[in-house]
């Protein structure tokens, strides 16, 4: 690994100023990625702060039935909190479908939105990404394609971002606060992630010079009716070819809540607009979840290696939605 | 850093990972550097008391904290691994043993696991399944989980 300067950041107003002066700065918290990443030569800051003391450690209730989550929350923790597990089983699924107990220790909310890809291109040096260095090429486009994405796609990349946690954040509302030495600003999780477009390597809304402070979930009844559901190569600690985060209520038979999410299929937690449109007020059968999973995935577009996820996202949104309706919720 | 029980002061440079701090400088070499990149477990060890990946940890970050890597451990596992062949080339017992450590804490805690029925309730018994849910961060290219499991359910019993 190359060497750095370390900085230990006691408080925010320091973390946001070291970040602000130096230019070639990141932000260090749980290590799961970005010492992974840096040991394999493809982040090379000069300076590391240092954000783990930080106190952004806390879950509290907002007045009017929210959550707000510290910026620095082990995902283990968020997974087994009691109002997370209650109020919103889809976001404790989701975390604990993903990567190990002993990752889940380390890693930290924020972080886990800022995940790099797991494309085996964009880890591997000597290929083409134009995520690593743009221009260069994208070697996944008709190469080793089985984790890649099929929605929001680009001919510049065609990966996806690799997080469990933030399909459910997608599903269920959040919002996303960022603090700099310039002031406070919320970005809603939807519209965190970018797609790649013709610039892969502007992954997310976030300046160079921006902090996570803390992720909110709004007070959603809907939410305690929501699973997650993970299709991936292996039972545990594997990402994920397609997966689903969904939230559902009917009455009388009709939909009158809905909330869906797809993981594994784009560059950014793919929040299932077309779907949950066609689903609102629609009878609560197998026909309508058919229906509007098949427009959800209709722009859809796969590799040899994945073209499979267009028919699997599809399966996998028509049973999680059956599963809630016969189960009711996941707790 | 406090390791097993002792103040360790240490001088090193940023970039060394909790896992190189305890088998280069401290010489405790029975934590194992498997993938070096957090796949495979071979390095956990507990860090005041919750398992993690060595490897993935830089040292500095690690400052003031209490690491208990298998030298400092003293547990009824180690026993119910020899007795259930819990291991043949033995390269990730070490790593075997301080996540099962970790595991058992955060299951009395009451943690629930991707394979937990009821979340809102948690708890629950440690059956077979919920074993290998908790521990598939820990990779036995032996294949040798079945004894892993017969061994953590001896010692829960």
């Amino acid at each position: 690994m190359r060497s750095f300067t370390y900085l230990s950041a006691p408080d925010v107003e320091t973390a946001v100023r070291a970040i602000a002066t130096e230019p070639n700065a990141k932000f260090l918290g749980g290590g799961t990625n970005l010492v992974d990443l840096m040991r394999e030569d493809i982040e090379r800051p000069d300076v590391v702060v240092d954000i783990t003391r930080l106190p952004l450690t806390g879950i509290t209730e907002l007045p009017g039935g929210g959550l707000r989550i510290g910026a620095l929350v082990s995902n283990s923790g968020l997974a087994a909190h009691p109002l997370v597990r209650t109020r919103y089983p889809v976001l404790a699924q989701a975390i604990l479908n993903g990567a190990s107990a002993q990752l889940r220790n380390m890693a930290t909310v924020g972080g886990n939105l800022l995940q790099r890809t797991r494309c085996l291109y964009f880890y591997d040096g000597a290929a083409a990404c134009n995520k690593r260095e743009p221009g260069s090429g994208c070697a996944a486009i008709g190469g080793f394609a089985r984790n890649a994405g099929i929605l929001g796609v680009s001919d510049h990349c065609i990966a996806t971002h690799p997080s469990d946690m933030c399909v459910a954040l997608a599903a269920l509302d959040a919002t996303v606060e960022v603090e700099s030495t310039r002031g406070i600003r919320r970005i809603p999780l939807i519209e965190f992630h970018r797609l790649p477009g013709s610039t892969p390597q502007v992954e997310t809304a976030l300046a160079a010079d921006e902090l996570i402070t803390a992720v909110e979930l709004p007070a959603l009844p809907v939410a305690a009716h929501s699973r997650y559901r993970k299709v991936r190569d292996r039972a545990s600690y594997a990402f994920a070819l397609v997966s689903v985060a969904a939230a559902m209520e009917t009455e009388d038979g009709v939909v009158t809540a809905v909330r869906l999410a797809l993981g594994g299929v784009s560059a950014k937690p793919w929040r299932a607009h077309e779907a949950e449109r066609i689903l609102l007020g629609a009878p609560a059968t197998e026909e309508s979840f058919r229906r509007a999973a098949a427009a959800e995935l209709a722009p859809a577009v796969g590799q040899p290696d994945n073209a499979f996820k267009i028919d699997l996202a599809q399966r996998t949104i028509v049973a999680t939605l059956h599963r809630l309706l016969t189960d009711g919720s996941a707790a | 850093m406090r390791v097993n029980g002792v103040d360790e002061v240490l001088d090193l440079p940023p970039q060394v990972s909790l896992l190189d701090a305890l088998r280069e400088r401290l010489g405790l070499s029975g934590t194992k550097k498997g993938c070096d990149q957090g796949a495979c477990g071979a390095c956990t060890v507990l860090a005041d008391g919750k398992r993690i990946n060595s490897c993935l940890a830089l040292a500095v970050q690690y400052t003031g904290r209490e690491i208990t890597t298998i030298e400092g451990v003293d547990d009824p596992l180690q026993d119910a691994f020899v007795r259930n062949d819990g291991f043949q080339c033995g390269y990730c017992t070490s790593g075997q043993i301080c996540s099962a450590i970790g595991m058992l804490a955060e299951h009395k805690d009451g943690v629930p696991s991707a394979v937990t029925e009821h979340l809102a309730t948690s708890g629950g018994a440690l059956s077979a399944a919920e074993i290998r849910e908790r521990m598939s961060g820990n990779l036995c290219r032996c294949g040798a989980y079945n004894g892993i499991v017969d061994a953590i359910q001896e010692v829960v019993r």
